[in-house]
């Protein structure tokens, strides 16, 4: 006889996504999307190059970074919701939810799944850089290096979990699409190059355009990623000096790793408890 | 055994299950007939705890949303679609067989039986496979392990005669106690398998009945039939039936699984003025 266990069937479930999502053709694209990007990157002479005293991997991270911003977001949120909408609408769900698997292990299970088979592409594209410079004969900012690991980590599983609670309320891969593009769409907006740009040059009150971007995960990852390599955050202007007073610089670094990690759990588990309380199918 | 009292579901304050009381013993076969949007499905996947819904279902007096994995450890669930999974076949099944704490060698001996070479298919994605050899895999997966209630929705839909004659051997192989649920559109596709028939109608249970005249679900009967005149449309047919030509075309001599008989005759009967002879033998293997 086989482990019943919770555990085991959460693992079993893990699996199962990673074995299904290899096979997707939004999969595919994905990790081309990523793996292209950074061999872009390093054939673009990127890490040889000096610009604004950067030199070596570091330039290169710190573009990849940048990009992965951009892109990473929007891709897993359009690709989780679709993928899991989709599986409830085509009858995925009705089947494989009639097994006797505990609906914790079933949805944890799925996300612990969908994270690494996200975030599979993004590593393996950084540890191609790494590489790539150890080649070159460039020393590897190793903590620099697994500080933006860390970084990623933390996006990915933030709109992860925004992703899972959106599958959870919208019943149609439809809506879900349109609920994730929207919710992006309002993040993007609200990064300091335009609505809170626009609100500082409107003279909002500081504290209320600091507050938004705290509480902004796609900001927060933004503004902890460009302290790595801008320890006073002179690019984002006085902003920068109510963030480093209130937090100090290693303190804006953990918050910029931990918070929107803890965005994506809270979201998770709001999307766990709709999900076990609504009909599975 | 499973009790559905005053059960209501309702999709956008429109009702789907209307406080439907029913209650299935212990060996009872039921057949779930009713047109679309009856409710059979719906009232499926109530028993399967995947809706919410008003009234209580209990299975030996458990509940299927609080304590799912108790009741559907004893529920084997054939699904009317089959769920366009890109995993390969192998991980399915032993996917299935880890969640439910079997043996998957038993699915595969199932499937196997049912005409599925497991082997050549393992690693073959199941969502490329055709749609009897997906049918064939849900059956083994269903039936391979141990469950004392089988759901089953429109189950032989996409089997080919000879793979029906064992999926209801199969079936008379089950326990005496088993409870089986088999939703059809057609009563004609599963009335000989069952000894109740349970009509959904707009979400109300419409007929309740028990059947009387039941046929072996291993019987093989022996038939011959021969015709006035060669016409293609039947010798179709009865090629796809498993007849074989006897005599120039006009005598045509197979075997017809029990509870197919009358699927059998309501193919036969579209033919009637080409019909000379019929015979139906009973307990020929």
């Amino acid at each position: 006889m086989m482990d019943k266990s919770p555990m085991n069937h959460l693992m079993l479930t893990a699996r199962l996504d990673v074995t299904e999502s290899i096979r997707a053709k939004w999969f595919i694209v994905y990790a081309l999307v990523f793996g292209s990007v950074m061999v872009l990157l390093l054939g673009s002479g990127l890490t040889e190059s000096r610009v604004m005293g950067f030199t070596g991997l570091s330039r290169t991270l710190t573009t990849y970074i940048q990009i992965s911003m951009a892109i990473l977001p929007i891709f897993i949120l359009i690709t989780t919701v679709r993928s899991v909408a989709g599986d409830r609408e085509a009858g995925v769900f009705e089947y494989l939810l009639s097994l006797p698997v505990s609906l914790g292990a079933w949805y944890w299970g799925k996300l612990i799944g969908r994270f690494a088979i996200v975030f599979l592409p993004v590593l393996a594209a950084m540890l191609l850089s790494a590489v790539w410079a150890m080649v070159l004969g460039h020393g590897v900012p190793w903590a620099e290096f697994l500080f933006n690991v860390g970084l990623l980590v933390s996006l990915a599983w933030c709109f992860l979990g925004i992703g899972m609670l959106i599958s959870s309320l919208a019943r149609s891969p439809d809506v879900a699409q349109g609920v994730a593009f929207t919710v992006w769409l309002v993040l993007l907006l609200f990064l300091d190059l335009i609505l809170l740009g626009a609100m500082v040059r409107e003279q909002m009150p500081h504290q209320l355009i600091v507050l938004i971007s705290l509480l902004n995960p796609m900001q927060v990852f933004r503004s902890a990623s460009m302290m790595v390599f801008d320890p006073e955050l002179v690019l984002m202007g006085p902003s920068a000096h109510v963030i480093l007073d209130a937090f100090g610089r290693t303190g804006f670094l953990i918050y910029g790793f931990v918070y929107p990690a803890l965005f994506g759990t809270f979201s998770a588990i709001a999307g766990f408890t709709v999900f076990r309380r609504g009909d599975l199918p | 055994m499973i009790h559905f009292e005053a059960v209501s579901k309702t999709f956008q304050r429109r009702p789907v299950l209307d406080a439907v009381d029913l209650t299935f013993a212990e060996g009872d076969k039921v057949a779930l007939v009713g047109s679309n949007g009856a409710g059979k499905t719906t009232l499926i996947r109530c028993l399967l705890g995947e809706y919410n819904c008003y009234g209580k279902v209990s299975v030996s007096g458990l509940d299927p949303r609080a304590q799912r994995s108790r009741v559907l450890g004893r529920i084997g669930f054939v699904p009317q679609l089959p769920p366009p999974l890109k995993i390969p076949v192998g991980e399915l099944i032993n996917f299935t067989a880890s969640v439910c704490g079997t043996d998957p060698a038993g699915m595969e001996d199932i499937s196997g039986k049912l005409g599925l070479d497991v082997p050549s298919i393992r690693r073959q994605p199941f969502v490329k496979l055709s749609g009897g050899q997906k049918q064939k895999l849900l059956i083994g997966i269903a039936l391979g392990r141990a469950c004392d209630i089988l759901v089953m929705d429109e189950p032989a839909a996409n089997l080919d005669p000879e793979s029906r004659q064992v999926f209801f051997r199969l079936l008379s192989e089950c326990p005496p106690e088993t409870v089986m649920l088999m939703s059809s559109h057609r009563l004609d596709e599963v009335a000989s398998l069952v000894n109740r028939v349970v009509e959904l109608d707009r979400g109300q249970v419409v007929l309740d009945d028990h059947v009387a005249d039941r046929v072996d679900p291993a019987a093989v009967q022996q038939c011959t039939i021969t015709l006035s005149r060669h016409e293609g449309a039947l010798i179709n047919a009865l090629g796809e039936w498993g007849f074989r030509d006897m005599e120039d075309g006009t005598v045509w001599k197979g075997t017809v699984a029990g509870p197919d008989r009358l699927r059998f005759l309501g193919m036969v009967s579209r033919y009637a003025g080409l019909i000379r002879s019929l015979e139906l033998k009973e307990g020929v293997a």
